[in-house]
């Protein structure tokens, strides 16, 4: 069996225990708060680390973002990953989703052969899980969500979806997308003997638009076909309901209440 | 002046706190109670790269700077002190030495492997009767041919139960003193060892430390480490350096100490209020935090002037003073702060007090390093 060669998207995202929204602006408040590696993105790279050390191969980290993102780069390549691609340019700010998973399409197609891709299931910030599917969609290729499980065997992946009250088993032949859940393979631990290495700078390529061959129609905000109009905390503030009168009475509110709100 | 952290310095300590957080802060308690040497966690730390931070990639190291070793000790040192001494001192004392000042044959044969921690390495200057004063070694390396015949006792020797190899000071040469005592790197499995008494100490108990008792015990004279009568001097470099080391060690316990702290407070109610509220205990927490960033930047410094390759002998004795005492009264304070729950086993703040209290003494007294200090001082 050939070695495999394997793609994996990360992004690095503010860690969004510490963001607060500003009430004010319904901004997102990201003063000094730190970025990290997307945490499914870290089961993403297991994932595909897992199958390389097992089948020999390469695993390449594509990222999107400012020059500072070449930092979970680095990240990833202190746990293992053989090299890795920083798709940086002003001119793709305000990418929404679909315009993001464009331009990671077209850094894919650079990167020529692929067996397999992986990306995390969603990013802790916008939450959207598109990127995937329409990474997928643009390579048209077959995609595989929710994964937990992967394994190749006899030329096929074997991927076992986590949905929400079942199991389900896929098989899919190469090449194809498959985004991994947190319930995925647990990330391992970076090592410092790659650090040196993986902050040399030597195995990290940056790619700009002009490299990518992108049309200015296809680039950035004003290109992308969704905008965020407003972020707001969810009001979860849940009033009690008090009921007076005879147990019987009680319990005959009860069960109206229940049969108005659509609960019975 | 930039005090910014390079990329590869911030993705060292992460990833030393993300490995602290999960591996060592749940079972520290335990290995404490035990007294039990973490053999698993060394054996992973050293898949890891952490047991050759400072050693070059050519020898198996992870060629860290000085900066980002301090930042990783005080990582695992937060979680479980005894495993940052035993990093640390392996490390410091029990390779870099060897890095240092070893020929290339010597290197070639021990580094590697201590490097990536399959072998693990302890260092024996102090005795019975010579702590403070190194010069005064009383064991003794007598020339015999191709060997050296090592004859003496050893006394608190971190890892030298677990340990593979030994550097190991005697004198080679009583009346020339200081000058006259050599550095030999000592196998193990060297015919004429005895690992002694285990002590049953007050703090970092998890991290073993033995008395090593040699008898009439043969070291090719290929194991003489640098040139005959340059022990102390290596072996001082070597402390200077390990210095640096226990000194982010002793702020890895006071940042614990003070974290537990800053928690309880916000939990615990009196008076109808939790006592974080009260100014007492706020004057102890900001005293506690100040003295902390103080103790961090002193350390930091001398870590730096090392990676400059400029001398750090002085700096590193303040930032271990300081670093030390800091930890100290950091976990005193704590241990106040959480009054009688403090003096109990199952608070963190308790295992603080007695680790802080060890880090004071080892790897040179106070005391001593007040000598160096003024002594630096005054000469200028």
């Amino acid at each position: 069996m050939a070695p495999l060669s394997i793609i994996v998207t990360v992004k690095q995202v503010p860690d969004t225990n510490e963001v607060r929204i500003d009430p004010k602006t319904n901004s997102l408040m990201r003063e000094g708060i730190p970025s990290i590696l997307n945490p499914e993105d870290a089961n993403a790279v297991e994932a595909a680390l897992r199958l390389r050390d097992e089948h020999g191969g390469t695993v390449t980290a594509i990222t999107m973002g400012p020059p500072q993102a070449e930092a979970v780069l680095e990240e990833v390549m202190c746990l293992g990953v053989d090299r890795a691609v920083l798709l940086s340019d002003r001119a793709f700010a305000g990418s929404d989703t679909l315009l993001t998973a464009f331009t990671l399409s077209r850094a894919v197609l650079k990167l020529k052969t692929f067996d397999l891709i992986l990306c995390g299931r969603q990013a802790i910030d916008g939450d959207t899980a598109q990127v995937g599917p329409q990474l997928a969609g643009f390579l048209d290729i077959p995609q595989v969500t929710y994964a937990e499980e992967i394994v190749f065997v006899e030329g096929v992946f074997r991927i076992q979806r986590g949905l929400e009250h079942t199991r389900e088993l896929v098989a899919a032949r190469p090449p194809v997308l498959v985004t991994v859940n947190a319930s995925g393979p647990v990330p391992r631990y970076g090592s410092l003997y790659a650090l040196a290495g993986a902050c040399s700078g030597e195995h990290i390529k940056l790619w700009s638009a002009k490299d990518l061959n992108l049309p200015a129609s296809m680039l950035g905000l004003g290109a992308s076909p969704t905008a965020v109009k407003k972020i707001f905390e969810p009001d979860r503030s849940v009033k009690g309901e008090v009921f007076e009168g005879s147990e019987k009475e009680m319990a005959a509110q009860l069960v109206a209440r229940l049969r108005e709100t659509g609960c019975l | 002046m930039d005090f910014s952290f390079t990329r590869a310095q911030v993705l060292a300590r992460d990833m030393a706190r993300s490995f602290a957080r999960t591996e060592l802060a749940p079972f520290a308690q335990e290995r404490d109670e035990q007294a039990r040497f973490p053999a698993e966690v060394i054996a992973k730390m050293g898949s890891l790269g952490f047991m050759g931070m400072c050693i070059p990639r050519e020898y198996g190291g992870s060629a860290l700077d000085g900066v980002s070793y301090v930042l990783v000790i005080e990582e695992l040192a937060s979680a479980c002190a005894s495993t940052a001494i035993i990093v640390s001192v392996h490390n410091s004392v029990g390779v870099y030495p060897i890095y240092l000042m070893g020929s290339e044959e010597q290197k070639k044969k021990y580094v590697p492997d201590l490097a990536a921690g399959r072998k693990l390495g302890a260092f024996a200057l102090t005795e019975p009767n010579v702590g403070s004063d190194p010069a005064s070694i009383e064991t003794s390396a007598r020339s015999d041919g191709d060997f050296f015949i090592i004859n003496g006792t050893k006394t608190f020797i971190t890892s030298a139960g677990t340990s593979d190899t030994v550097i190991v000071m005697a004198s080679t040469d009583r009346a020339r003193r200081g000058r006259g005592i050599s550095a030999f790197i000592v196998e193990k499995s060297f015919p004429g060892i005895t690992v002694g008494t285990h002590e049953n100490k007050l703090g970092i108990r998890a991290s073993d430390t033995c008395e090593l008792i040699f008898e009439n015990c043969r070291v090719p004279r290929a194991n003489l480490l640098g040139p005959e009568g340059a022990g102390l001097r290596a072996a001082l470099n070597a402390l200077g350096f390990g210095r640096v080391g226990v000194a982010a060690q002793a702020i890895g316990v006071a940042r614990c100490a003070m974290e537990k702290a800053v928690h309880y407070s916000r939990e615990r109610n009196q008076f109808g209020k939790p006592i974080g509220s009260f100014q007492a205990i706020q004057w102890m927490i900001a005293d506690m935090a100040t003295e902390i960033e103080a103790a961090r930047l002193l350390t930091l410094r001398a870590a730096k002037l090392k990676d400059d390759g400029r001398p750090f002998a002085t700096e590193g004795s303040m930032a271990k003073l300081f670093a030390s005492e800091t930890a100290m009264r950091t976990a005193t304070k704590a241990v106040q702060i959480h009054g009688g729950y403090g003096c109990m086993k199952d608070y963190v703040v308790e295992r603080c007090f007695r680790d802080a209290k060890v880090i004071e003494i080892y790897e040179g007294t106070s005391e001593i390093q007040r000598l160096i200090i003024s002594g630096s001082v005054i000469k200028k």
